[in-house]
């Protein structure tokens, strides 16, 4: 296996012990496996937002798009309808996704757009030292509530399911086997991909005994049934205390956005005369 | 009368007003008149009063006066509202089921419209065909003319429209006879189609929007032609989600435009930031309507230059350019395109609902050669860096995929190969980079025609006008033997071609469509002082004649 050189000088400013590292080995473990099986490397582009998950694509020498809060998955989109054979992987945070960006979220899912998203979940926001995200459990004392929040979390994956997505993976960041099973899957799939990655924060909110005591993987699960999918996203509402399932939840092949979109492109026409014949029928 | 005349048609919205309006143009056009169309409609989908008022005159015009000389009203509401309006020799054709007229009007021909409609089975839409039908006799115009002008406009029931059509034009008596005028009929265009055929001209491969007046009609439009011109046209779930998606098209080396109206515009600024950060080009519609916020939806104004000029944090280059007619908005959209693809800067094409929905001859042979020009490309040789530093600032494109080139943009301040950085030297030079570019890009503009000088170029009072506002104000100067000034970009401001445009004038009155004369105030910046501002911000445009009061009233 012929490794590619996808380091770069950006010096690395995650904390140690950090559920990022997990992630970014995994992303590039699965892009090497991918280039050696046949994917073109070029047409590999990464997106993230801001937040301490976004510095992934300063550390991967590939192409990129660091975009702004939020907007990972539009900027994902544009470069997918833009070039369909583009694999496109995002990268985005818990609170940037879930939170500032949910809505482009459940667009994305709805078109089945062919796009593909990680989301570092590691349910705190880091970057701006320590507030409460979408995902936090309820009660959780963060700077902005000291006194413990007064909302319940959102179960991202329930929302993804109803919105469409037609691939829903969990994993966490003790657990890059996984990972990289997750991630090649969900590049590979065709559609609107979303693996939620517990990564923990070991700063602000560090729960790797927290997941490793509750975390199971999936068994004897039918991923193409999605009411098996429901339940299973269900029994752990990321609040109450419950057993956390990993691994594909959902997958379901059906027609994307990228390809309805493109059956529509007809044949180009010579642009100056179709301008004439435009205007002249205005007459 | 014969030379310079002005029809309006008004009713309920739904009673296909619009519709009419498209049809009397078409009808005058082809017999060789200029033509302008206002249209005002209210924010709703029935009910309500619409018109639309179809000047024509032998000269090109950009357009109304207060007055007018035909009337068709479907409606009292049309006559009450509208009676001030009427000439002294004014044809007014009403609908004699629905329109009380007061024995003293006797300019009027009442049809029943209702009853020929009952006779001929048709529904009540059309009693607009019928109407038309009686107009057009009235005015002269052979049946044969208007068959061919309605079977150019109407694709629905065209059979009994036509049967209704003729039913009013037997109904009516020709009142006077318009001449067939010795000139070449011109397409009829609004302005925002105008900006689409500039954007794709200039090189356009994708549109995305979401619904907003008055910029709508530019998604509907580039939509409808998408497969004329393998156009990719999208309409996202938000303002927010129209520009991130219009920056991976950029990113990808896709030319991409975006349209909108202040509100979305709002949504739009912190993408609009990103591109200033991460050199992608994007080419802007902002469609002005009056605010502040939801403001009068589907009515006029220009009271967004100053946010335009300074939307989105930090600074940055933009080219901001205001059309004030369908020949400038092609040209100048191609313009924008080429220069946001030249300069990887956001181009904006400050519009508005009186400039974008109006519609206008357009007369191709006026308009100056203009091309997609390439982009700096990749040599394929160095070591590929997103952000190269070069002396005037534009670095080498490269487009994903591309062999060889890693291609990576970013919203942080970064190095040349795009990774992020905090180094306060790098970040000094980044900013000049891209501060730089606005100057090439200043300088290139100097051999445009960036700043247009109209009416009796020796008079020291000039009117000053931009976008919209230019039809009004170049036939109010000529009328009063005053010099018109329009300037056409205003970012980077053309200060060199605007003083020269300028010279010899004691007084400038600056005359535009909002409350605190916001082209004035930026030229105080560059030290012009404007102490005359003629300034309208209720909605609707300025009409000739109350421009030219306006304007007596400044010089007397």
């Amino acid at each position: 296996m012929s490794q590619l050189n996808l380091g770069t000088y950006a010096q690395n400013t995650w904390c140690p012990g950090c559920g990022n590292f997990a992630i970014l080995n995994a992303v590039k473990s699965v892009i090497t496996e991918l280039v050696n099986e046949g994917l073109v490397f070029e047409n590999i582009v990464l997106v993230s937002g801001i937040g301490c998950h976004a510095k992934i694509v300063d550390y991967i020498n590939a192409n990129s798009f660091y975009s702004i809060h939020g907007r990972v998955t539009p900027a994902a989109e544009g470069i997918n309808l833009a070039n369909p054979n583009i694999k496109v992987i995002g990268s985005a945070g818990d609170g940037d996704a879930y939170g500032e960006g949910l809505e482009h979220l459940i667009f994305a899912a709805k078109r089945n757009i062919d796009i593909t998203m990680i989301i570092h979940n590691n349910r705190v926001y880091g970057l701006t030292t320590g507030q409460y995200t979408p995902t936090s459990p309820l009660g959780f004392r963060g700077r902005s509530t000291p006194e413990g929040t007064k909302e319940l979390p959102i179960n991202p994956l329930e929302i993804m399911l109803a919105a469409g997505a037609t691939f829903i993976g969990r994993g966490t960041s003790h657990g890059i086997e996984l990972l990289k099973k997750l991630f090649k899957e969900a590049i590979l799939h065709k559609g609107f991909a979303l693996v939620d990655c517990l990564q923990v924060c070991v700063t602000y909110y560090n729960m790797y005994e927290y997941y490793d005591q509750r975390a199971y993987e999936l068994k004897n699960h039918n991923a193409q049934d999605f009411n098996q999918a429901l339940n299973k996203i269900r029994e752990w509402d990321y609040n109450a205390d419950a057993p956390i399932a990993l691994g594909t939840f959902y997958k379901k092949e059906l027609p994307t956005f990228t390809e309805r979109f493109y059956q529509e492109k007809t044949q180009t026409k010579d642009k100056d005369s179709k301008i004439k014949e435009l205007l002249e029928a205005s007459i | 009368m014969i030379d310079n005349f002005s029809v309006l048609i008004g009713g309920k919205a739904g009673f296909g007003i619009d519709k009419s309006g498209a049809i009397i143009s078409r009808l005058l056009n082809q017999l060789g008149y200029r033509i302008y169309l206002y249209r005002d409609y209210p924010s709703l989908i029935r009910g309500g009063h619409t018109f639309s008022i179809i000047r024509a005159s032998k000269i090109r015009i950009a357009s109304c006066l207060f007055k007018i000389d035909f009337l068709l009203a479907l409606n009292q509401e049309t006559l009450d509202l509208h009676r001030s309006r009427l000439n002294k020799d004014c044809l007014f054709i009403y609908d004699s089921e629905q329109v009380k007229v007061n024995p003293a009007l006797t300019c009027g021909t009442g049809i029943a419209l209702g009853k020929i409609l009952k006779e001929e089975s048709a529904p009540e839409v059309m009693r607009n065909s019928c109407i038309i039908g009686a107009f057009a006799k009235g005015i002269g115009i052979g049946w044969e003319a208007l068959d061919s002008v309605l079977r150019k406009e109407i694709s629905k029931e065209l059979d009994l429209n036509l049967k209704v059509a003729r039913r009013g034009f037997d109904a009516a008596g020709e009142l006077a006879r318009l001449p067939q005028l010795e000139q070449k009929s011109l397409p009829l265009v609004s302005g925002n189609q105008a900006i689409g055929l500039g954007l794709i001209k200039g090189g356009l491969k994708a549109y995305l929007a979401y619904p907003m007046t008055p910029a709508s009609p530019i998604l509907h439009f580039l939509a409808e032609v998408a497969p004329d011109f393998g156009l990719k046209v999208i309409h996202p779930e938000s303002e927010i989600g129209v520009i991130l998606m219009a920056l991976g098209f950029a990113y990808m080396g896709e030319k991409v435009a975006v349209g909108t109206s202040g509100g979305g515009f709002c949504l739009m600024t912190e993408g609009l930031s990103f591109a200033g950060m991460a050199e992608l080009p994007i080419v802007i519609i902002m469609g002005q309507r009056p605010g502040p916020s939801t403001g009068l939806p589907t009515y006029s104004s220009q009271s967004d230059l100053n946010f335009v000029l300074n939307a989105g944090q930090g600074e940055f280059a933009r080219f901001i350019v205001a059309p004030g007619d369908p020949e400038e908005a092609y040209y100048w959209s191609a313009v924008a395109m080429n220069m946001a693809w030249k300069y990887q800067i956001p181009s904006f094409i400050l519009s508005d609902k009186n400039l974008g929905e109006g519609v206008f001859n357009f007369d191709s042979g006026s308009i100056k050669e203009i091309k997609e020009e390439a982009s700096l490309l990749w040599d394929r040789k160095s070591i590929y860096k997103r952000y190269q530093f070069t002396d005037n600032g534009v670095s080498p494109l490269a487009f994903v995929p591309e062999k060889g080139a890693i291609i990576k943009v970013n919203s942080y301040e970064h190095d040349e190969s795009g990774i992020t950085t905090e180094d306060p030297n790098l970040a000094t030079m980044m900013q000049d980079k891209r501060l730089v570019k606005g100057k090439y890009l200043a300088q290139e503009l100097e051999g445009f025609e960036s700043v247009k000088v109209y009416g009796n170029k020796g008079s020291s009072t000039a009117l000053l006008c931009w976008g919209s506002n230019k039809g009004a104000c170049i036939e109010a100067a000529q009328n009063l033997g005053l010099k018109a000034v329009q300037p056409l970009v205003l970012s980077p401001f053309p200060l060199r071609q605007f003083q020269d445009a300028i010279k010899g004038i004691k007084r400038l009155i600056c005359v535009e469509n909002n409350a605190t004369g916001q082209l004035a105030r930026m030229l105080e910046g560059y030290g012009v002082r404007i102490e005359d501002k003629i300034l309208k911000y209720d909605g609707r445009p300025f009409s000739l004649d109350e421009l030219e009061e306006r304007v007596k009233e400044k010089i007397k």
